[in-house]
């Protein structure tokens, strides 16, 4: 993994809450164009790392370069500014706002003219906004929910609000995509539907994926590394059939019941 | 068609407006006058403090304290020198707010600017607490400037109050702002910043995540709401005609906070059907306070029994209907006739 250059890196980071240690000395190096995943048994420190690299944690020490640029300690709009989004595990969509207005409210980070345009009635305003909606729109398009753009956000089926989730990160136009555990809750069938869609707008958009998962297909199938986390300790890293055998990752993770099919 | 429609029927409406308040200004007593600009004022207040806390989320009491600000200062700046003179009694005016003097509409003005820069200040103390902290922090607020206003005699004349400020603000003022507020904060809203506002009164930590500097666009939220506080506090004096620390208490401002959430947390016509039923109302309910005979029973008038009747119609609002009359949702012309028509077209 080291032929291609990385787009983001962490160098030993470290985050203590009090006297606990939710991640300690966590270094990865994600290739660009790659889709890579983060697995560990619950509470190992995954999201808590996630929160880390977006800002939303201040890491205790080490550094998170992105794009050559040290982007350690800065606050989350000016990361996502910087070209990292996410999604969160629990999903967090506007729950007054429309679907499409969930993706525009997105588009702001990209927009040009400042606030103050859209009560002065200056055209260019309009304008703008008027592209904001198209991109909007297209981004729809691309998740399979441009028919419902006007329906409330929280009124979507759990697999679309997801996917809706992932057209709002995708409207701040990212390099870097962080999905903490975009298949949560779904179904066998629309597990296998999302490892396609990740692969395609990973395509399309030309991005770079650290995704959180804990379904293992979804994380052998559509992963081309695997960094493994328990008790906030890396425990191993790799392909995934290298982390199919490992040990340590069998016993800590998968348990016995991979172990009886190994 | 219907967008066609819509623009018509707007625009009929406005000119009825705009007529009816031409027809009141020659046919309608002086009480009726003012009660009518009240309503225009109470609907600037209203807007404002619903931007700030319906559309952005944050829970800021501290209205009455904007509106001090613009009401004194637009008093100060539109005071004849000789009327400031006679007014001052305990204390002549310190020197440059003696001689100031502006025209009315530069005074609105300066008024609205003034109480921003105290909101823009004020927020970045206030605005790092959330929910009911920026509560109490916001009216403590308030309350200080009011305090202060009772104290800096040479400016403010103390408890005593401005006197005899020129009425200038008419119906065609008043209304003119409660326009230009109108049409701002719905230009706002409606936009995409609009949006954001009410992406961070949903979700904080989602807006962050989106790439939207949450406390600045909050800080804009919080001034912007301030100005037009200002402007209504600015026009309110100039219609009283007299102004003192006194009248800018909590209850002010829990006035217009009856307003918005009698109107809808998040929608500007509601604001403005509220703002216009609870200022009419609260006039035409002066008569329970007025001494009652019941058959042979003679109940003395109560002041204040207003209130208590308003405290009442909030609390069934609370119960029964706590998204308040119109809820998020905004009145459109399609809505009404959905209501008339036939039931399907309803949504």
């Amino acid at each position: 993994m080291t032929e291609r250059v990385s787009v983001l890196e962490t160098k030993n980071l470290v985050m203590r809450f009090g006297g606990l240690t939710a991640v300690n000395d966590f270094s990865i190096s994600v290739p660009e164009g790659s889709i890579v995943g983060l697995i560990g048994p619950n509470g190992a420190g995954k999201t808590t790392a996630f929160n880390m690299i977006t800002g939303f944690y201040r890491p205790t020490e080490g550094q998170v370069i992105f794009q050559g640029q040290d982007i350690t300690g800065l606050p989350p709009h000016e990361v996502c500014r910087a070209g990292i989004a996410r999604t969160f595990q629990n999903i967090r969509l506007f729950g007054n706002e429309s679907v499409l207005q969930n993706v525009m409210i997105a588009c702001q980070v990209r927009q040009k003219l400042p606030w103050w345009h859209a009560p002065l009635f200056l055209p260019g305003y309009f304008r703008e906004e008027k592209e904001i909606r198209e991109k909007s729109l297209a981004l729809l398009d691309a998740v399979n929910l441009r028919s419902h753009a006007d329906e409330r956000a929280p009124s979507l089926p759990y697999g679309a609000q997801r996917r809706l989730e992932i057209a709002r990160a995708l409207a701040t136009e990212p390099k870097f995509l962080l999905l903490d555990e975009p298949a949560a809750g779904m179904n066998p069938q629309e597990s296998i539907e999302l490892m396609d869609f990740i692969r395609s707008i990973r395509q399309r958009f030309n991005l770079t994926i650290l995704l959180i998962e804990h379904d293992m297909k979804v994380v052998m199938g559509v992963c081309q590394y695997i960094w493994v986390l328990d008790y906030g300790v890396r425990i191993a890293e790799g392909t995934p059939e290298d982390i199919r055998s490992n040990p340590k990752v069998i016993e800590a993770y998968l348990g016995e019941e991979a172990l009886e099919h190994a | 068609m219907n967008r066609t429609r819509d623009t018509i029927l707007s625009l009929l409406l406005l000119g009825a407006l705009g007529a009816f308040l031409w027809w009141a200004d020659g046919h309608l007593d002086k009480y009726q006058i003012q009660v009518l600009n009240v309503v225009a004022i109470n609907i600037i207040l209203a807007v404002s403090l619903n931007l700030i806390y319906g559309f952005t989320g944050l829970f800021s009491l501290g209205h009455a304290g904007f509106m001090l600000v613009g009401a004194y200062v637009c008093a100060i700046l539109i005071l004849p020198a000789s009327q400031k003179a006679a007014t001052f009694i305990l204390q002549p005016m310190m020197w440059p707010f003696s001689v100031m003097n502006a025209p009315f509409i530069v005074a609105v003005l300066a008024g609205g600017v003034v109480a921003a820069v105290f909101g823009f200040l004020i927020a970045f103390p206030v605005l790092r607490l959330g929910g009911d902290y920026l509560g109490i922090a916001s009216l403590g607020f308030a309350e200080i400037l009011r305090v202060v206003a009772n104290n800096i005699v040479p400016i403010t004349n103390g408890a005593l109050g401005l006197k005899g400020i020129p009425k200038e603000a008419n119906l065609w003022w008043n209304y003119g702002w409660c326009a230009v507020t109108l049409v701002v904060i719905a230009r706002l809203i409606n936009s995409n910043a609009g949006n954001v506002l009410k992406a961070i009164r949903d979700d904080e930590v989602a807006a962050k995540a989106m790439g939207i500097d949450v406390f600045r666009w909050k800080l804009i939220s919080f001034t912007l709401g301030a100005f037009f506080a200002g402007v209504g506090g600015a026009l309110l004096g100039s219609l009283l005609t007299t102004i003192s620390p006194k009248m800018f208490t909590f209850l002010l401002t829990f006035n217009v906070l009856m307003i918005v959430v009698a109107g809808g947390l998040g929608s500007i016509t509601g604001t403005v059907i509220s703002g216009v039923f609870i200022t009419i109302l609260m006039e035409w309910l002066r008569f329970v306070e007025a001494p009652m005979h019941i058959g042979t029973m003679t109940i003395p008038g109560i002041p204040g029994m207003r209130m208590v009747v308003f405290s009442l119609a909030l609390l069934c609002i609370i119960l029964f209907r706590r998204e308040g009359i119109m809820g998020m949702r905004e009145w459109s012309w399609s809505g009404l006739f959905g209501l008339f028509g036939k039931r399907g077209e309803a949504r």
